[in-house]
C-alpha cells in the first residue's frame, strides 16, 4: 500500500512541466493554428526550445512580449498588437492564446481584451481555409496589396487560462483542447441551416468534406500522445472503416517531411471546419484514467447531447482490447485481421520472452494517465510494477493504478506530485531493475546504475522521441522487444563470461 | 529588397552590406508576436551563474523557469555538481495570492540543510515581481542564520532580455568579491572571465595561461567556485571574454578595486593567439611574451595539416550565423574565414549598435546582418543565400534541418569543445562532417537544384525542356 512520501517545501528535478506548454502542443494540433503566449517573451522561448529538443522540429509559439510597464499597466495593447501581427505575418486560420502566471497575476482579462480586439479590427471576412505557404525565395516577395488581402482574413482567436501555478502541462493541454471545443464548435442545426441555402452548396462543398458531413463520425481524443502513436490511431480508426475527428492531431505539424520552402504555419492537424462539427458526431471517445472531471468530452456532452465513452490509453494488451472491442461496436466490423494478428504475435513473443521478465523490478514515472497505461502492460508482462510517480496530481492515481494491476501483480506505492528527489529517496532502498519514463530520468537511472526505457515525453538525450509508438498491440509490441532486450543486454554486459547466445 | 518574411516594423533591424550607408536598429524590446529567439532577463542571469558548481541554484517561482533550464549546459565541473539541479520553490496558487516569502524562507533552509552549498543564489522571476516577495529581507535573514551568502538574483524576466540578466548575475557575483584571503596570489594573476566551460573548455584556456606562466585566481564562471569568485579582487587583470556576460563585473571590480580588464575570444587561431598575446603584454614581461610566441606557434604547427585538409574540401563554401552575443559573430566570421569559407549572414539576438559596426566592417559586400531575428527571417535569408552551413544555438537547428542545411551548434547547450587551437580544429570537424555529409543529397532543395541545373545544361544542348 502507498505510504505518504515525505513533504518537502523546495521541489528539486521536477517531474512535471508548465501548463502553457501543454496548450501550445495542443494548439499546434490544429489545422492552420498558430500557438500564442499571453506573458513574456522568456516562457515561449523556453518551451519552444523544450519542445524543440523533443522533436527535432520547428515550433514557432508567439508570444504578446510583454515589458516591464506592460506588467504594470496591463498587457492588453502588447496582446492586440502581437494577434494583429501575427495575423499579418502568418495568416493563421486559428490563434490559440494561452496566459501565463505572470498576465494571470496581473489579472489580464483576456476574454475581453480579445473582443476588443475582433471590434477593432475585424472586418467580416471567413478565415481563409487550407495552408497558404508563402513560396519562399521568387515568389515569396508578395506585393503589399497582396499581403493586405491576406491579412484581411480573420482568424478565430481561442483563449485559455493556464496559470502554471495550478496544476501542470497535462492540464494546460485538456485545458486547451475544452476550450477550443467549447469556442469553436457549432450546433447541427446552424451549418444544416447554412447547408439548405442553395447558393452556398457550392462553397460548402468545399469546406465540408461531404463524407465528414454524415453524422456517423466519432470523435477520439487520445491526450498527450506521441506523433506516431496519432499516425497509428488513425489507421486503426480507418482500418474499422470509421469517419473519424482525431483531436488535436500533431502528427504530422510535429513531425513532418523535409521540405524545400520554411512553411509559415507547418503543415497538418486536424482541420477545423471537423472540430467545429465535434458536436454532432455519434460518439466522443477519450483516453486517459486520471482525466479531469471537465473536459473536452464532458464539455460535448453538456452542449450537443454527444455520448461520451472514457477508456484508459490503449496500452498493453487488455486497455487495447477494450478499444478494440467499443470500436467493433461502433464500426459493426470485427476487428480487421492486422490488429487480430498483431494481437497473437505480441502473445506469442510474451511467451517466448517471459523467462527474462518474470519478477523483476521496475519504477514508473512521468503524466499520470501514460503511468497508469504503462504499468497496466508491465503488470500484463510479469514485471512487477514497485513505484509509480506523477509530478501530477489528479488524486485519482491511486485507484487507477489499483485498478490495473489487480490479479496481476501486488499494489505498488503510488506517489501523485513528487519529483525526482522523492522519487530516488522512496527508491533508495529498493531492488530495482528497470526504470520506465521521459529522459529526464536519465541522472536518477544513471546513479542507481538502472536502465531506462525511453517512454513519453520529453525524450532530450535520443533522436526519434516523437516517432515512439506505445499505443495499441502494435506499440505494445515494440515496448515489450524494447524493455526485454534491454534487460538481457544487461544481464550480457554485466556478466564475465560475455554469452553471444540467449 | 523587402521579403515578406519581414514585418514592416522590423525592417530596420536589418541591413544588407554595400547597398546604403550602415544602419541599424537593435536594443529594442521584442516585437509581440514576432516569435523572438530572444529569452528573458532570468534565462541571462541563470546562464553566467550557472556554471559556479558549489553554490546553490534556487529559482523563486512556478515550475516552468526552472524546469527548463535544468541541467541544459554543457557547462562541467571538475568537483561539486550541484549546479547541474534544479531547485525551485514551484509555487502554488496560494503563494501567489498570500505571497511566497515564507515558502521561500523554508525552502532554503531545507536547500542549505540537505546540501551545505558555499553560497545560494535565488533568482526572482516574472511573478515574483509581481506579488512583491521581498527576497532581499528572506536571503539576508537565511544567511545570517547559516552562516553563508545567500544571494539575490533580481532577474524578473519582463524585465528586459538576457542582457539585463546578464547586469543582475554580475551584482549578485560582486557581493562575493572582496570578502575572500588573496595572500600568496602571484602579480602575475588574472581573473578568466565569461568562459561556461563548454565541454571543458576553460581546462584548455587555463593550461595556456599556467604554460607561459600566469596563475588564474577565479574562474568566472566555467567550472566556478564561490571561494575563488571571493578572492578574485587578488588578481592583477580581469581577462574578458566576448559575450558581454560578464563584462559588468569586470567593471565593477575596476571601479572598486582598480584592476583593469582586457576584452578578448578563444575562438579561431587569430583570436586565440591575440587573447595570450594581449595578457602577456599587459604584464609586460619578456619571458611571458616568449613564452606565449613559442606556445602559439607549437600549437598552430600541431593543427595546421589537419585544418588544411578541411579547408579544401570547405572553400568556397556558405555559411550563415546567427548566435547570442555579437561578439561571438566577430570570431566565428574569421574562423570561417581561417577555413576558407564565405559568410552571407551574420546576426545577433543581442548585440548594440557598436557591434553591427564592427560587424559591418569585417564582412564582404552583401553580406546581411541581423538584430533579433526570428524563425521566418531567418529561413528566407538561408533560401535566399543558400548557405551550406548554418551556426547557432538549438532554437534554430530546427530551421536550418528543416530546409536541409548542415548546422553546427555553438551554444550553450553544445557538448563540443570549440575554444582555443584545439578548438578551432573541433569547429573545423565539426562543420566539415555536417557539410559533407551524403543526406544533403537527398533533400529537396539539393534536388530541385540539381534537376535545375541539369536542365540549363540540356537547353544549352539545344534540347528542348
Ligand atoms: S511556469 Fe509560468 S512563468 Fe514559468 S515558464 Fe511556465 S508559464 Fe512562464
Ligand atoms: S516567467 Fe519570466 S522569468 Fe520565468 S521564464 Fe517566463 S519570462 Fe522568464
Amino acid at each position: 500500500m502507498s505510504k505518504m512520501p515525505p513533504s518537502y517545501t523546495s521541489t528539486t528535478n521536477a517531474c512535471k512541466l508548465c501548463k502553457p506548454l501543454g496548450a501550445s502542443l495542443a494548439f499546434r494540433g490544429i489545422e492552420g493554428a498558430v500557438p500564442f503566449l499571453h506573458g513574456s517573451q522568456g516562457c515561449a522561448t523556453y518551451m519552444r526550445r523544450y519542445i524543440i529538443s523533443h522533436f527535432n522540429e520547428p515550433i514557432d509559439i508567439a508570444s504578446s512580449s510583454l515589458g516591464e510597464k506592460h506588467a504594470v499597466y496591463g498587457g492588453s495593447a502588447n496582446l492586440k498588437l502581437g494577434l494583429n501581427n501575427v495575423t499579418k505575418k502568418y495568416n493563421p486560420q486559428l490563434i490559440g492564446v494561452a496566459t501565463t502566471c505572470l498576465t494571470e497575476t496581473i489579472g489580464d482579462d483576456v476574454k475581453r481584451i480579445i473582443s476588443e480586439y475582433k471590434a477593432e479590427f475585424y472586418n467580416g471576412e471567413k478565415p481563409c481555409k487550407g495552408e497558404k505557404s508563402f513560396e519562399l525565395g521568387k515568389s515569396f516577395k508578395l506585393e503589399k496589396s497582396e499581403i493586405d488581402k491576406v491579412s484581411k482574413r480573420d482568424p478565430y482567436i481561442i483563449s485559455v487560462s493556464t496559470p502554471s501555478y495550478s496544476g501542470t502541462h497535462i492540464e494546460g493541454f485538456h485545458a486547451a483542447i475544452k476550450a477550443v471545443v467549447e469556442q469553436l464548435t457549432e450546433p447541427a442545426g446552424l451549418i444544416n441551416e447554412i447547408h439548405a441555402s442553395p447558393d452556398d452548396i457550392h462553397t460548402l462543398e468545399d469546406t465540408f468534406p461531404v463524407t465528414a458531413l454524415t453524422r456517423e463520425s466519432v470523435n477520439f481524443m487520445p491526450g498527450f500522445v506521441s506523433a506516431a502513436d496519432l499516425r497509428y490511431l488513425k489507421e486503426v480508426l480507418t482500418d474499422f472503416g470509421i469517419s473519424f475527428t482525431l483531436f488535436p492531431d500533431y502528427s504530422e505539424s510535429l513531425d513532418g517531411e523535409a521540405l524545400n520552402d520554411y512553411p509559415l504555419i507547418p503543415s497538418g492537424g486536424t482541420p477545423i471546419e471537423n472540430i467545429k462539427k465535434m458536436g454532432w458526431a455519434k460518439i466522443t471517445i477519450e483516453c486517459g484514467s486520471t482525466l479531469p472531471k471537465e473536459s473536452a468530452g464532458t464539455a460535448l456532452a453538456q452542449m450537443y447531447g454527444t455520448p461520451l465513452y472514457r477508456t484508459s490509453l490503449p496500452i498493453g494488451i487488455r486497455e487495447t482490447d477494450k478499444l478494440m472491442d467499443k470500436l467493433e461496436e461502433i464500426s459493426k466490423r470485427e476487428i480487421p485481421a492486422r490488429y487480430r494478428s498483431a494481437r497473437g504475435r505480441l502473445v506469442d513473443a510474451m511467451v517466448d520472452g517471459h523467462k527474462y521478465l518474470s519478477g523483476k523490478r521496475a519504477i514508473v514515472y512521468g503524466e499520470e494517465d501514460l503511468v497508469v497505461g504503462l504499468t497496466s502492460f508491465l503488470a500484463e508482462i510479469g514485471i512487477k510494477p514497485i513505484i509509480c510517480a506523477s509530478g501530477g496530481k489528479s488524486g485519482q492515481l491511486n485507484q487507477a493504478i489499483a485498478n490495473v494491476v489487480e490479479g496481476l501483480a501486488p499494489l505498488p506505492q503510488v506517489y501523485e506530485d513528487v519529483d525526482f528527489y522523492d522519487i530516488e529517496e522512496r527508491a533508495e532502498s529498493l531492488d530495482i531493475d528497470i526504470l520506465v519514463g521521459h529522459s529526464k530520468g536519465y541522472a536518477f537511472s544513471r546513479k542507481k546504475g538502472v536502465p531506462l526505457i525511453r517512454v513519453g515525453f520529453p525524450i532530450h538525450d535520443r533522436i526519434g522521441g516523437q516517432r515512439i509508438l506505445h499505443l495499441g498491440y502494435h506499440g505494445a509490441q515494440m515496448l515489450f522487444d524494447a524493455i526485454t532486450n534491454t534487460i538481457i543486454a544487461k544481464k550480457q554486459d554485466d556478466s564475465p563470461i560475455g554469452y553471444s547466445y540467449m | 529588397m523587402k521579403a515578406a518574411a519581414v514585418l514592416k516594423e522590423r525592417e530596420n533591424q536589418i541591413h544588407r552590406k554595400g547597398k546604403e550607408p550602415f544602419s541599424i536598429e537593435c536594443n529594442k524590446e521584442s516585437l509581440a508576436g514576432a516569435v523572438s529567439q530572444r529569452a528573458c532577463v532570468f534565462c541571462g542571469s541563470r546562464v553566467v551563474l550557472y556554471p559556479i558548481a558549489d553554490a546553490l541554484h534556487l529559482v523563486h517561482g512556478p515550475i516552468g523557469c526552472a524546469v527548463y533550464t535544468w541541467d541544459i549546459r554543457g557547462a562541467l565541473s571538475s568537483g561539486p555538481e550541484l549546479h547541474r539541479l534544479s531547485f525551485s520553490t514551484d509555487l502554488q496558487e496560494m503563494d501567489v495570492i498570500f505571497g511566497g516569502e515564507k515558502k521561500l524562507y523554508n525552502a532554503l533552509v531545507e536547500l542549505i540543510d540537505r546540501h551545505s552549498p558555499k553560497a545560494a543564489f535565488v533568482y526572482s522571476t516574472c511573478i515574483v515581481g509581481i506579488i512583491g516577495d521581498d527576497m532581499g529581507a528572506v536571503c539576508n535573514r537565511v544567511s545570517k542564520e547559516k552562516g553563508i551568502p545567500v544571494l539575490p538574483v533580481m532577474s524578473e524576466g519582463f524585465k528586459g532580455n538576457k542582457r539585463e540578466g546578464y547586469q543582475a548575475a554580475c551584482d549578485a557575483m560582486f557581493k562575493l568579491v572582496g570578502t575572500g584571503d588573496t595572500t600568496a596570489i602571484s602579480p602575475y594573476s588574472i581573473n578568466i572571465l565569461g568562459d561556461f566551460n563548454l565541454a571543458g573548455e576553460i581546462w584548455l584556456i587555463q593550461e595556456y595561461f599556467n604554460k607561459i606562466g600566469i596563475e588564474v585566481v577565479a574562474k568566472i564562471t566555467g567550472d566556478g567556485r564561490v571561494d575563488d569568485i571571493r578572492r578574485a579582487h587578488g588578481a592583477s587583470l580581469n581577462v574578458v571574454q566576448c559575450s558581454g556576460a560578464t563584462m559588468e563585473l569586470a567593471n565593477m571590480m575596476k571601479r572598486d578595486f582598480g584592476i583593469p580588464s582586457v576584452r578578448v575570444s578563444y575562438f579561431g587561431i587569430e583570436d586565440m593567439a591575440d587573447a595570450l598575446y594581449d595578457v602577456a603584454e599587459f604584464f609586460k614581461d619578456p619571458v611571458i611574451m616568449d613564452k606565449a610566441k613559442s606556445l602559439v606557434r607549437s600549437e598552430i604547427e600541431k593543427i595546421m595539416p589537419e585544418l588544411n585538409k578541411y579547408k579544401a574540401a570547405l572553400k568556397g563554401k556558405k555559411a550563415a550565423i546567427y548566435v547570442g552575443g555579437a561578439f561571438k559573430a566577430f570570431s566565428l566570421v574569421k574562423a570561417f574565414r581561417t577555413i576558407g569559407m564565405d559568410v552571407v549572414m551574420v546576426g545577433s539576438q543581442t548585440g548594440t549598435k557598436e557591434d553591427y559596426e564592427e560587424l559591418q566592417e569585417i564582412t564582404d559586400q552583401g553580406t546581411i546582418i541581423v538584430d533579433d531575428s526570428n524563425p521566418l527571417e531567418l529561413s528566407s535569408f538561408l533560401k535566399e543565400k543558400d548557405v551550406d552551413v548554418f551556426v547557432g544555438g538549438v532554437k534554430e537547428r530546427p530551421i536550418a534541418y528543416k530546409l536541409g542545411v548542415a548546422f553546427c551548434d555553438h551554444n550553450h547547450e553544445r557538448k563540443e569543445m570549440l575554444a582555443g587551437f584545439q578548438g578551432m580544429l573541433n569547429f573545423a570537424k565539426e562543420v566539415y562532417t555536417s557539410v559533407m555529409s551524403p543526406v544533403w543529397k537527398f533533400v529537396p532543395r539539393r534536388i530541385k537544384r540539381e534537376s535545375e541545373v541539369g536542365l540549363v545544361e540540356r537547353i544549352n544542348k539545344g534540347e528542348k525542356p
